[in-house]
């Protein structure tokens, strides 16, 4: 009754359109997210025994997984391909940005041309890497070949596939986090550049002190995208790295692994102990992110 | 002023060599950036003997146009298009009017239990998709709506990154539209759709792009649900491709560009819509 005397006859009609506006969202939400969660955890501790019959397992999955060295190894390529891929992302795109954002002119076609690997299918973008990274025509040996350096066998050589594999990641993202740190470039005033000119201020100490603090929030913003992103790598693999590919084992992701146990071996029991991990495994590394972000995060 | 007309004459020269600088790094980078489509596009016409000669040619000396009949003999392209295109229709008209509704509401309306609602939205951004992926393809196949167009847009009914987007952009609208309007005796229904969702066309247009291209670009939920030829996406039929033509790269080529010209006319056509959309998600996050 109390309820009912604290809200106004307004009040409980915008509350209806309230409860309505929000219902097909957050019907979905029930019924394409945290259902499947719930259901996906459920799958963790079954096995599937065919013909969509479970078998509850308990936790013999996750203990098959933790003894399983394909998964470290996967686990390992992924953290790898991240620590690769994110901050020389993150770097070469905060070059970018403070370049094309400098009093230049024909800002509009560079961003157009470093924007244009976004827009593109990945599943395209990794075939023409693959021919241009192909060992015995590949465009990019012959330059190599040029310059006197003999061939690599770019993506069959376990050393160097995750590495190929990371180059056209990097290439792939550097137009998105360019647009967005240049949107965060652009709303540090220019007033405080003034200021530092007229105290003589030389353009690096400007950069460490001006623009780098300013630009922070935008930084870590990208960072952390970055992050998910890259451990939840698997387009680019799957389109390179083919199942018999003699450097699958130094190159596959986490996510790779779990279609492949999902979807072709029909395993989804234990795709779904390997999803859920991978799960754990962002919210640590995005967790530690949002701690560490009070030493150089900058909030006005 | 003591700044001398040499001192001037050196500063001058000091930008524009920085300026030279600036435009050396800009234009090597733009060229390994699009170093690859041109790439792509000259090996799609060339036979296959002249696509791995060494040293290799630049430009074609006998142009393969063949090297397209045959990829379009092997993939039914008209039909890709078309399911692409259903597919990225049919997730941005449902992510834009359950967004924009949902964005309305939890902006601008504070009923009980909307900030825990809203919580549930921001979590699920925080969540992997593929954690949902085996139980959506099991409620698809329950469904038995595998292989249908249904089953491309199934996981794009919602969007809570959308939901979380428009209502970043209905906070920023000023509180005198909607005083004004329920002094007048409108509902929040009217207050939505006649005064507040048109001014939202930017931040739909943003919505829009980005819940196209993931579209296009989403490859294992399509590779997953649909593998009959006729029901494909673009990426789905360029990865099978992947596995038939292994060598023969001007025809692989040949594919890759049939499969990528649409969204790049789209892009150039609307380029400063896609940047602004980008650079808008980037600041207000």
């Amino acid at each position: 009754m109390t309820k009912d005397l604290k809200y106004s006859k307004l009040d409980k009609s915008r509350f209806k359109w309230g409860y309505i506006m929000v219902a097909p969202t957050m019907l979905g939400l029930l019924i394409l997210n945290l259902w499947p969660l719930m259901q996906s955890f459920w799958l963790s501790l079954n096995k599937n025994l065919g013909f969509n019959n479970y078998k509850y397992i308990g936790s013999d999955n996750y203990i098959k997984m933790f003894s399983d060295s394909t998964i470290w190894q996967a686990i390992g390529n992924t953290l790898v391909f991240t620590i690769i891929t994110v901050p020389l992302a993150v770097f070469i795109s905060l070059i970018l940005a403070s370049l094309v954002n400098s009093k230049i002119k024909g800002k509009g076609i560079y961003r157009t041309i470093y924007f244009l690997p976004m827009v593109v299918a990945p599943a395209a973008i990794a075939m023409v890497w693959k021919w241009m990274f192909n060992a015995d025509y590949g465009i990019i040996n012959y330059l190599l070949g040029t310059l006197g350096i003999d061939p690599v066998r770019w993506l069959t050589n376990p050393s160097t596939a995750l590495l190929s594999v990371s180059i056209v990641a990097i290439w792939g993202q550097l137009g998105y986090r360019m647009i967005i740190l240049m949107a965060g470039l652009n709303s540090i005033p220019n007033s405080y550049y003034e200021a530092a000119q007229i105290d003589g201020a030389s353009a690096i100490k400007q950069f460490r002190h001006i623009t780098l603090p300013l630009v922070s929030p935008t930084l870590f913003f990208v960072v952390i995208t970055g992050f998910m992103n890259a451990i939840k790598q698997f387009d680019i693999v799957y389109m390179m790295i083919e199942d018999v590919n003699p450097a699958l084992q130094h190159a596959q992701t986490i996510l790779y692994l779990y279609f492949e146990e999902a979807f072709v071996k029909n395993n989804k029991g234990y795709a779904s102990a390997i999803v859920m991990f991978t799960f754990v495994i962002i919210m640590i590394i995005t967790g530690i992110q949002f701690v560490l972000q009070k030493k150089w995060v900058h909030y006005e | 002023m003591k700044n001398s007309p040499t001192l001037k004459k050196k500063g001058f020269t000091y930008r524009e060599i920085g300026k030279i600088v600036v435009h050396t790094l800009l234009i090597i980078g733009a060229i390994s950036m699009i170093f690859p489509f041109i790439w792509m596009i000259l090996t799609s016409l060339k036979t296959f003997g002249e696509a791995t000669r060494i040293p290799p040619t630049i430009l074609p000396s006998e142009w393969m146009v063949e090297n397209y009949t045959k990829v379009l003999n092997v993939l039914p392209f008209t039909q890709l298009y078309i399911n692409t295109i259903l597919m990225m229709l049919g997730r941005v008209i449902f992510a834009v009017v359950t967004c924009s509704m949902a964005g309305y509401a939890f902006a601008r309306i504070k009923f009980p239990g909307s900030k825990i609602m809203f919580g549930l939205i921001l979590a699920q951004m925080m969540v992997p998709g593929q954690v949902f992926t085996i139980p959506q393809y099991l409620l698809v196949a329950d469904l038995g709506m595998l292989n249908t167009i249904f089953a491309l847009i199934f996981p794009g009914l919602i969007s809570c990154f959308g939901v979380f987007l428009l209502r970043q952009f209905y906070l920023s609208l000023p509180n005198e539209l909607e005083e004004a309007a329920i002094i007048d005796g409108c509902n929040d229904w009217k207050i939505f759709t006649r005064i507040m969702f048109p001014l939202t066309k930017a931040s739909v247009s943003a919505l829009t792009i980005f819940t196209a291209i993931w579209a296009y670009k989403d490859l294992m939920w399509p590779i997953i649900v649909n593998i009959s030829m006729d029901k494909m996406t673009l990426s789905a039929g360029l990865a099978t491709l992947n596995g038939q033509y292994v060598t023969d790269y001007p025809v692989i080529m040949a594919g890759t560009v049939l499969s990528m010209w649409p969204i790049l006319i789209l892009y150039v056509i609307f380029q400063r819509q896609f940047v602004e959309g980008i650079a808008m998600t980037g600041t207000k996050g």
